[in-house]
């Protein structure tokens, strides 16, 4: 949900920059001895916030080397009846961090597994993104940039339960061991973690901790069920959208038809009646526009009161774009000259025996989150808080500190379990935050301090913007009789997401985004020019589930499956061939497909085909081989089976479902109605009766397979997406004898 | 005032009788295991049940739930109800849920297929599908859905 490449040496210095004057680290000194008395969870746990900590140290307290991601004061609270609850420097969105990171956790304290608990953290800098310095959850990035933090983190908290059991028994700390949850002193004495947390607390954090050896790894690695299983099955599971405060008021926005569109007149005395409506607010909006905002004691007379409003926009300053037209200047731009991120020499490309000429269409796509965006905002003195589920803690919390005129640390954001995301609460301007934000402070100055959340409505949504681009792509490509590419030339158009947000400055180099291009020819050795194009449009566009490899997958793959084709080879065999020795996560992907899959083996029913693709995205390569059909005129997908070689598999189980989810979302993209269209500068779609998405009636049978492996575990958020519908694109190619190039589907 | 029959408790509602019941339980009664998903009865993330019968909240106005009975995901997984209580377990069983926001919805559409099914019948996956066409789940925890309703069919057989 973020690019791959970003430099992590560069993004806290952007950060730095856009908070400008904010001091940031509060807590970077904080006290050795940082392991404090709470009230927390069933009485008396043991650690407490580091801004608590911070308040509390003494001045004699001397400071930790360690920086404030480092300490597990932030991290792991130990109440006396043994519970271990874990805090988690990312927003859960259904990815399973909230699992994965405690059970890493878990596995270097040596909890007892059953007691493990955990929750959601704050844009506090205690949790920060190791790597990249900031609250962040993208990228697929949560268990490989949090893996060895996490592990030193219960590491150090054992070794102070240890330290505690030595000094209570009198006994040299090196003659104890821990086993689930107890350490163990000579002569088989025992005590709980529970017993030692009140005196390791007052330990110092050893700055030095060995890590175990992988192979003695009882938890990381073990299928486990998400922590929140239970409550999520139950209705139990608290949302940002549930949060309620005492006097709380619920806002709903009426925004421009066109982005970034004024208002010419505004009529609100019909809303004002509606029973329950308590205030209407003019309040700029995203894109420098305009809206009204209503507030009311709940979202139902909210929302009669907006329906009420009688408002005239004026459009005149704001382009219109229009799909069609919008088309017909991608294909003339695809023509031109442009920056070039490959270069080879193309002279081979005219004398080719045997050549491929092809136009790809991709249109815009909406994330449409189940859980529709929300923010709830409370204001008090010259602070704010903040409680939303948010992929960007520390923009948010920038973000909003300017809206409302004061400093970011003066913004706490209490990050709240999110019912889904895929990119969309992400976004460089932290538009709803900020909406949010602008609505509490007028509310304020209109004498109404009361807590209020902004909430959008579905429809709200899916015309609301941050999209994935559209996207054209063009390939020339010459190759000979055995398959073997002489010359291929390229050319993507596409609006840039990063022109224009804080990750410009070294995202998008010589006018080209790198999010647009990741994933084209990669791993494959071709002598490829990439010519890249991007135009700006008023259509606001964002990363979606797995970025660049969105297109650029769908592009890569079934170009190569026609080349395979069109020389009479095995899609399978030629893919092979071209990784050669040089990318075995690759190779062990699609083998393991392959083997599990029967490709090759089994003969498949009359009027089904098999499709294979591999895609690498954030560093995990997923392989599919997949069995689909053509019925009633409509492309089929029966049976879906996955290889994945993602390093260290933390939580074979969370795995497994985020390859079957991103899977469903690749799927997402090839149904009919998978499309977002502008007519007039208005985005034609409105909800799920016109923005389709996949239906359990959709799906194909599933069956994921993880390779074995014990280095360093990478993340399996996003690279599960773009593989499928190349797979699926080809299988049906094969049925039809006619390459898909245009998503959704269209076999016309 | 409006008097609505909830989970075995009669509540007032201090509201317009065209509220919809999600807006009823989640703004005025703070029940808020329910959830808005579209408000327009095609995603299934506000189902309850009303007579035994599963209906989209969003839609349906407090006024249409006179005389009638309401049955929420709070009531249904509290072990009181067992059919309720064979999807909940399963549910978990399977590990059904990712962000877990729809599956509300989901386990009120599967509890009432499956109070619907005659005794002894264990329903096929086409019609398990057909039963859970209605709910949406943007992060694709389907076929887990599809394990589940059939693992809770068979523990109630």
């Amino acid at each position: 949900m973020m690019p791959t490449h970003i430099d992590p040496t560069e993004l806290p210095r952007v950060l730095q920059h856009l908070m400008e004057r904010s001091n940031a680290d509060t807590t970077a000194t904080l006290p050795r001895r940082s392991f404090l008395k709470l009230a927390g969870v069933g009485g008396l746990a043991l650690g407490a916030f580091p801004y608590l900590a911070n308040a509390q140290a003494t001045a004699s307290a001397a400071a930790s080397a360690l920086k404030p991601t480092q300490l597990p004061s932030a991290f792991v609270q130990i109440a006396p009846n043994g519970e271990v609850t874990v805090t988690i420097n990312r927003l859960e969105f259904g990815q399973g961090v909230q699992t994965g990171l405690p059970m890493i956790l878990a596995e270097e304290l040596d909890a007892d597994w059953s007691l493990v608990r955990s929750k959601c953290g704050t844009n506090d800098a205690a949790y920060h993104d190791p790597m990249f310095g900031m609250h962040l959850t993208g990228g697929s990035n949560s268990i490989k940039n949090s893996y060895t933090q996490y592990r030193e983190l219960g590491a150090r908290a054992r070794a102070m339960l240890l330290s505690a059991a030595a000094a209570q028994w009198n006994v040299d700390a090196a003659t104890l061991r821990t086993q689930a949850g107890t350490v163990i002193g000579p002569g088989g004495r025992k005590a709980g973690y529970g017993a030692l947390a009140e005196a390791a607390m007052a330990l110092p954090v050893p700055e030095k901790v060995t890590l175990k050896d992988p192979k003695d790894f009882r938890i990381i690695g073990q299928p486990t069920t998400r922590l929140d299983a239970r409550a999520k099955s139950s209705g139990r599971q608290d949302f940002g959208i549930d949060v309620k405060h005492p006097g709380q008021l619920t806002a709903v926005v009426a925004r421009p038809p066109v982005f970034g569109a004024r208002l010419a007149s505004v009529d609100d005395s019909a809303a004002r009646a509606v029973k329950g409506v308590q205030a209407v607010f003019r309040i700029p909006v995203d894109l420098g526009g305009e809206g009204v905002a209503v507030v009311a004691d709940g979202y139902w007379p909210a929302k009669l009161g907006r329906d009420a409003l009688k408002l005239q926009w004026d459009t005149s300053a704001v382009e219109k774009v229009d799909s069609e037209k919008q088309l017909a200047q991608y294909r003339a731009l695809a023509q031109q000259p442009g920056p070039r991120k490959f270069d080879a020499d193309l002279s081979a490309l005219d004398k080719a025996p045997h050549h491929i000429e092809a136009e790809f269409l991709f249109p815009y796509l909406a994330h449409a989150p189940m859980e529709p965006l929300n923010c709830t905002v409370r204001l008090a003195g010259d602070s704010a808080e903040l409680w939303v589920g948010t992929q960007s803690a520390g923009l948010d919390a920038a973000a909003a500190a300017k809206a409302l005129g004061i400093q970011p640390e003066q913004v706490k954001v209490h990050v709240q379990m999110a019912g889904g995301g895929f990119g969309r609460r992400f976004v460089g301007s932290s538009d709803y935050v900020v909406e949010a934000c602008q609505i509490a402070k007028a509310a304020r100055t209109a004498g109404l301090n009361v807590p209020v959340r902004l909430l959008w409505s579905r429809e709200d949504d899916i015309k609301g913007g941050y999209y994935r681009p559209m996207h054209l792509h063009r390939a020339h490509i010459g190759f000979d009789a055995r398959g073997k590419v002489l010359a291929w030339d390229h050319t993507i158009v596409g609006q840039s997401i990063l022109v224009g947000t804080v990750f410009e400055s070294f995202q998008v180099k010589d006018g080209i985004d790198a999010t647009a291009t990741e994933g084209m020819r990669d791993p494959y050795d071709l002598p490829m020019r990439l010519t890249v194009h991007h135009p700006k449009l008023n259509v606001p566009v964002l990363w979606w589930r797995s970025v660049g490899s969105t297109h650029t997958a769908f592009v890569m793959e079934t170009l190569l499956d026609d080349i395979a084709r069109s020389t009479g080879q095995d899609p399978v065999a030629y893919r092979m061939a071209l990784f050669g020795d040089k990318h075995p996560r690759h190779r062990a992907a699609l083998q393991l497909a392959v083997d599990r899959s029967g490709y090759g083996k089994t003969t498949l029913p009359p009027g089904r085909a098999w499709g294979v693709a591999v895609h690498e995205s954030f560093e995990t390569v997923v392989a599919y081989v997949v069995e689909a059909s053509v019925q009633d005129g409509q492309p089929v997908l029966h049976r879906a089976t996955a290889g994945v070689h993602c390093n260290l598999a933390v939580n074979p189980r969370s795995i497994e479902a985020q390859i079957q989810g991103a899977a469903v979302m690749g799927l997402s993209m090839c149904l009919p109605g998978a499309a977002i269209t502008l007519k007039d500068g208005v985005v034609e779609q409105s909800n799920f009766g016109d923005f389709t998405v996949p239906r359990i009636t959709d799906i194909p049978a599933f069956a994921v397979h993880i390779v074995p492996s014990a280095e360093p575990p990478k993340g399996v958020g996003e690279p599960g997406l773009p593989p499928l519908a190349p797979a699926f694109a080809n299988a049906i190619a094969l049925l039809t004898g006619k390459p898909l190039r245009q998503l959704p589907f269209n076999l016309a | 005032m409006p008097t609505l029959h909830i989970n075995g408790r009669d509540l007032t509602v201090d509201t317009d009788p065209g509220t919809p019941i999600l807006w009823a339980l989640r703004d005025t009664l703070g029940m808020t295991g329910t959830k808005f998903g579209c408000g327009a009865a095609l995603c299934g993330a506000c189902t309850v049940h009303l007579d035994g019968q599963a209906i989209r909240s969003c839609i349906t106005p407090i006024s249409a739930a006179e005389g009638k009975k309401i049955k929420t995901i709070e009531a249904t997984t509290d072990g009181s109800d067992r059919v309720g209580a064979a999807v909940h377990a399963a549910w978990v069983q399977h590990d059904v849920a990712q962000c877990g926001y729809c599956q509300s919805g989901q386990i009120m559409s599967a509890t009432a297929f499956l109070q619907s099914q005659p005794k002894g019948k264990q329903p096929t996956a086409a019609e398990i599908d057909a039963a859970m066409a209605g709910n949406i789940c943007r992060c694709g925890t389907y076929a887990r859905i599809r394990a589940a309703v059939a693992d809770a069919a068979k523990a109630l057989a």
